[in-house]
């Protein structure tokens, strides 16, 4: 370890780019308790007028909730379709499974406006241009990807003889399923569930293709907030999730810190 | 037994790749006809892409951009791999935080904070002209110099996680036999560590260059509308001015591009498997 301890210059650069990745994050906050209606420093003049908007305008409300079901529609989708998909492939060992895997994994390999233009295709197609259903589709073709890597990340690291052992004492494949292989991967299913929500929650290339005036999630309404007249309500948005995000990330460090400390 | 095949191919396997094709690949056929039909049959999108000289500039500009962008990215992201590899722990947890963060973090809500101290009444214009500094705004963002910012910005994270995973796995003891044989730092760095963290720094270079090649958001947001990025003009083609067979013609070039990409870094790594 010592031949590769970094010099004084390298670690003024490492401190300058730690910077540079927070800096547009931290600057969010302090123009969030802004007084004035538009984006400016509070000068002095803290106010919490553009949190109270956030929670009582009715058309943010609203977005937030478009934005949660789809997430968890899309979470939902997305994991049941993933999981059996690579339960599957794990269980018959084709020749055919890296030709399945190039397809399903297909639209995270395209870029995004892409598989915008293309998910715009399928929902008009499909007649379900601007509807909760059409928006779930779209987010869980983009999504799925995410998901089968993460589960096929923790089903290759499980035994194949649990699996024989099952069979071999007369389990049906839904028992084995069931009792046997879902319990051993539970942490990948639980972080592809997870990895979906986020992606769908987020998500913005593809959703102004599918999406136009009935259907408006949180980050549609960030996107035309931005491109007009800036809204501070922006600001105070994006210094909740930024907080929520922090926080999640902090308790997840310390809980890996703490399990090293326990086996160590 | 021949029951649970079927079982097991039917229910299990089947499911995700139909939907995939029904919503996915041909929807991708049908942009791929667009181009080719939109707004009558025949080759005049791509006649066009080849001869119009607007697009050839976009197309440069999109090169220039993206190249500049992933070989900033790709250095801060090494630096920061460095260090989460051989930095005191404390740092490492610090670097850590530092990279995961932003990578969680919306991209609108990443362009937004860049918009915020970039503007030309933003934090770093407001710093500088109270420092004396300078004496007018500079213009740091609706320009190229903003939308590089931004994508780098984005990029970083990504860049980090192929590094690391190289660098991790460098055997330390190399490094302390070419000590122990009488190279310098500067030399162990420059002869031994780097090549060997290579393979890293090229996949990151390949998700860089491939991810910025298809941008919207960003330059949308930072370019203010100036700056055109390839991805970001197949955009206005479609929601403006609804020219949705030229767009579809420069999706499928894009694509074109991308996939010849894809395929070089996979033989690339194929064949530095066989070097090895």
């Amino acid at each position: 370890m010592r031949d590769q301890r970094p010099g004084i210059l390298s670690t003024v650069a490492v401190y300058a780019a730690m910077v540079f990745l927070v800096l547009p994050l931290v600057a969010v906050i302090p123009v969030s308790f802004t007084s004035k209606r538009f984006l400016s420093m509070p000068g002095g003049q803290w106010s919490l007028q553009h949190y109270g908007e956030m929670v009582s305008n009715s058309e943010w409300l609203q977005s937030i909730q478009t934005s949660l079901l789809i997430a968890f529609l899309t979470a939902l989708v997305s994991t049941v379709l993933a999981t059996l998909f690579c339960v599957g492939v794990w269980y018959v060992r084709s020749r055919l499974t890296g030709v399945l895997l190039g397809l399903v994994l297909m639209p995270m390999a395209v870029p995004p406006i892409i598989s915008a233009l293309t998910l715009y295709f399928f929902v008009t197609s499909a007649d379900v241009y601007d509807t909760l259903i059409g928006a779930v589709i779209a987010h869980v073709a983009m999504s799925v990807p995410y998901a089968v890597v993460t589960i096929m990340v923790s089903l290759s690291q499980i035994d194949r003889r649990i699996e024989m052992a099952a069979r071999n004492l007369g389990a049906s494949v839904w028992q084995t399923t069931f009792w046997v292989i879902l319990p051993n991967i539970r942490f990948g299913v639980i972080s592809a569930a997870f990895l979906s929500f986020i992606l769908s929650w987020e998500e913005i290339s593809v959703t102004l293709f599918v999406t136009s005036v009935d259907i408006i999630t949180l980050p549609r309404k960030v996107w035309s907030g931005l491109r007009d007249n800036i809204d501070p309500v922006i600001a105070s948005i994006s210094v909740v999730l930024i907080a929520v995000t922090t926080v999640a990330i902090v308790l997840k460090l310390v809980a890996e810190a703490r399990q090293s400390l326990r086996e160590a | 037994m021949v029951h649970r095949r079927a079982v097991e191919w039917l229910v299990f396997v089947a499911p995700l790749p139909l939907a995939i094709i029904v919503a996915y690949v041909f929807p991708l056929l049908g942009v791929l006809r667009w181009s080719f039909t939109d707004p009558t049959r025949g080759l005049q999108n791509y006649d066009r892409i080849m001869v119009d000289d607007n697009i050839h500039a976009i197309a440069w500009r999109t090169l220039d951009l993206c190249l500049t962008t992933t070989v900033a990215a790709v250095l801060i992201a090494y630096l920061l791999a460095y260090h989460w590899t051989f930095g005191p722990p404390w740092r490492r947890r610090f670097v850590e935080l530092c990279v995961l963060i932003p990578f969680w973090i919306s991209v609108l809500i990443r362009a937004f904070g860049w918009l915020i101290v970039l503007r030309p009444k933003g934090l770093l214009n407001e710093w500088l002209l109270a420092g004396g500094l300078i004496s007018e705004p500079l213009a740091l963002v609706r320009n190229d110099l903003g939308v590089v910012i931004g994508m780098v910005h984005f990029m970083v994270p990504f860049a980090v996680f192929p590094i690391l995973a190289v660098m991790r796995q460098i055997d330390p003891r190399i490094m302390s036999a070419a000590r122990g044989l009488g190279a310098g730092p500067v030399r162990r760095f420059l002869e031994i560590f780097l090549p060997l963290s290579l393979p890293g720094v090229i996949g990151s270079v390949f998700i860089v260059f491939v991810f910025t090649l298809g941008f919207f958001i960003t330059p949308a947001i930072l370019g203010g509308g100036r700056v055109v990025m390839i991805a970001e003009y197949i955009f206005t083609q479609m929601s403006q001015t609804a020219k949705w067979g030229l767009g579809a013609a420069l999706a499928v070039s894009l694509l074109l591009v991308v996939s010849i990409m894809i395929g070089a870094l996979l033989k690339l790594v194929r064949i530095e498997q066989f070097a090895r």
